[in-house]
């Protein structure tokens, strides 16, 4: 049995609600009889929480009866990244050391999901502690990009990138410390935003790095990404780096999708040799198209961009190594070889030993020599310096022109186990995503197409200044309105069918 | 420069990490590549160029003064791997010898 359902875009989904077409405990039954067909296959998600997702459903039913208002993504269902604090199921952050942690409080960004009927049907799986490029961290084991089950879906969000490719999930919430909302959604054919830092509030996110952590949407579209965009962006007094200003907006840029006049930048530092010949292809193709949309295309040179991949690996385990110090097995998670003879520093550090994986004993170590006596100035300092420095590139490349453009990463998924025992692999993942997240500036992948050399999906990278989150919709509108009419539908109707998969079979299949 | 693996067990304790042997052989020359690749940035770092350690450059954000909620004993223990009328309990703090 198959169901059109799973395919509709969250913003169809929601007005069919509103109107009584479909109820919300219907659309939501429907994709969970996909998790439950699929998931074995995909491993998305490390919790689902069917019964409150369904009551949560009911409410809004009950709502629409009532004649009470509904928001506009009320009813719709939604797959949150196990990093966000979420009361009634544990938060694990892919790690044993928080395997039965389960929050006291939600996340703003939770907070503001359930205060808008949306229905959380579970939480993703992730690398541990989001640090890694493909979920092979997690410590409950890997998703699997549903294009090619062999494959990575990304990382560190891989689990709601996963969950959105095999329509799991119309929308999901990720989070972006140096690409692991966009390198995942570009891997996986689907859109990801990283807001501008200070946008969405880290309120109840469990820190990887303070100061590049960034929660934000997932969608299959830009313009349901624009919708959960406005849910769950804007000011939270929780988080003292949450900017006090409103929203931009976001859903207009989406809905207009007109770029006339725009100077888009591209690049010059991302892109070349290690590039994929796919993904530089389908990138050209790409702003070739937004040339014809009435855009104007420039060419932009960032020099220190070389430098942002070294600096992001000093900065971010010296963060990491704090962050990670509050777990201690004191006051929570896991707790080992308290036998009533060994000191409270050697329980700590056994749990340590036995509750991080080898990905975050890897940060933390080097984040500890990083910010140790003696090396901290070549280190740690210099580090800091080339931020200043990348951020006064994108200061230059900002008074040229209103967006800069790359390609979302220098690859098509990878394959599991390629790289894991290589690290340095592994980070170049985020090659082209970092200097956002130095920078603080808004930034998003959009998919651009597949890769004639292997069929797999490619990502478009647009970055915009600090608060002008709503150019990066205009163009990503822009691009998915030329590109699905090139194409004759979205991108993810290409994508394999999973085995006892729900989803119907597209028009031209049918 | 390169790390041995008792340099590693050295910020391994710092870090209050236990490490196997078989760990510290396999973490040294790993740590020794990345830091090989990130040591360009000493390079380009000269002596006038402000540090950035956010990106946001916010100062004294203020809240205003007023009453709310907090988390119950009950809560705040929730999660305690050993609580002890209404307190965590923790292992021996003091050496023997103290």
């Amino acid at each position: 049995m198959t169901t059109p359902i799973l395919r509709r875009t969250a913003a169809d989904l929601a007005a069919a609600i509103r109107t009584g077409e479909l109820t919300a405990v219907e659309v939501t039954e429907t994709f969970l009889a996909q998790i439950d067909a699929v998931d074995d296959q995909v491993h998305a998600f490390l919790a689902v929480d069917g019964e409150r997702a369904l009551e949560t459903a009911r409410r809004v039913d009950a709502k629409r009866e009532a004649g009470e208002p509904l928001g506009p993504l009320a009813g719709v269902p939604i797959a949150v990244k196990d990093l966000l604090s979420y009361v009634g199921l544990p938060t694990t952050a892919g790690s044993r050391i928080l395997e039965n942690y389960r929050p006291v409080y939600n996340a703003t960004v939770v907070q503001r999901l359930i205060d808008n009927d949306l229905v959380i049907l579970g939480k993703t799986n992730l690398d541990e502690f989001a640090m890694g490029s493909s979920t092979e961290t997690s410590a409950f084991g890997p998703s699997h990009n549903p294009w090619d089950l062999d494959r990575i879906p990304g990382g560190s969000g891989g689990g709601s990138s996963a969950a959105l490719a095999a329509f799991e999930a119309p929308l999901a919430i990720g989070t972006d410390t140096g690409g692991s909302i966009r390198q995942p959604a570009s891997v996986t054919g689907t859109v990801g935003i990283k807001p501008t830092y200070g946008g969405t509030s880290r309120f109840g996110v469990i820190a990887m790095a303070s100061s590049l952590d960034q929660p934000g949407p997932c969608a299959r579209t830009v313009e349901d990404a624009a919708l959960l965009h406005e849910v769950i962006c804007g000011h939270d007094p929780l988080d003292s780096t949450s900017i006090d200003q409103p929203v931009p907006p976001v859903l207009e840029a989406a809905r207009s999708g007109d770029v006339r006049g725009m100077r888009i930048g591209v690049v010059t530092e991302l892109g070349g040799e290690g590039y994929a010949p796919g993904v530089e292809q389908r990138f050209q193709e790409a702003v070739a198209l937004l040339q014809d949309a009435g855009a104007e295309i420039v060419e932009v040179s960032c020099p220190h961009f070389v430098y942002a991949l070294p600096a992001y690996y000093l900065i971010m385990p010296a963060e990491v190594s704090s962050n990670l110090a509050r777990y201690d097995g004191m006051r929570y998670g896991l707790r080992v070889g308290d036998d009533g003879a060994n000191s409270v520093e050697q329980v700590m550090t056994l749990t340590r030993g036995q509750g991080f994986g080898e990905e975050a004993k890897r940060r933390i170590i080097l984040g500890t020599y990083a910010l140790s006596s003696g090396y901290y100035d070549a280190y740690y300092g210099s580090a800091q310096k080339v931020r200043t420095l990348i951020a006064r590139d994108f200061d230059a490349a900002f008074a040229q022109c209103d967006v800069l453009v790359s390609p979302s990463t220098p690859t098509t998924a990878f394959r599991l186990g390629e790289r894991v025992d290589d690290p340095l692999a592994m980070y170049k993942a985020d090659l082209c995503t970092i200097p956002s997240n130095l920078a603080g500036n808004a930034s998003a992948s959009f998919p651009c197409g597949l890769a004639p050399e292997d069929g797999l999906p490619v990502g478009f990278q647009v970055i915009a200044p600090p608060m002008a989150d709503d150019r990066l919709y205009r163009v990503g509108a822009a691009l998915e309105r030329a590109l699905v009419q090139r194409w004759g539908g979205p991108l993810l109707d290409g994508a394999p069918l999973l085995a006892h998969s729900l989803l119907a079979p597209t028009d031209e299949e049918k | 420069m390169s790390l041995t693996p008792d340099d590693v067990a050295r910020l391994a304790a710092l870090a209050r990490i236990e490490l196997s042997p078989a760990e510290l052989a396999k973490l040294a020359p790993q740590l020794d590549v990345i830091l090989e690749s990130v040591a360009s940035v000493a390079a380009v770092a000269a002596g006038d160029i402000p540090p950035t350690s956010h990106a946001l450059p916010l100062v004294n954000v203020f809240r205003d003064d007023v009453v709310t909620g907090s988390l119950t004993q009950q809560q705040v223990l929730a999660n305690a791997p050993d609580a002890d009328t209404g307190r965590f309990r923790v292992p021996r703090i003091l050496d023997e010898e103290a």
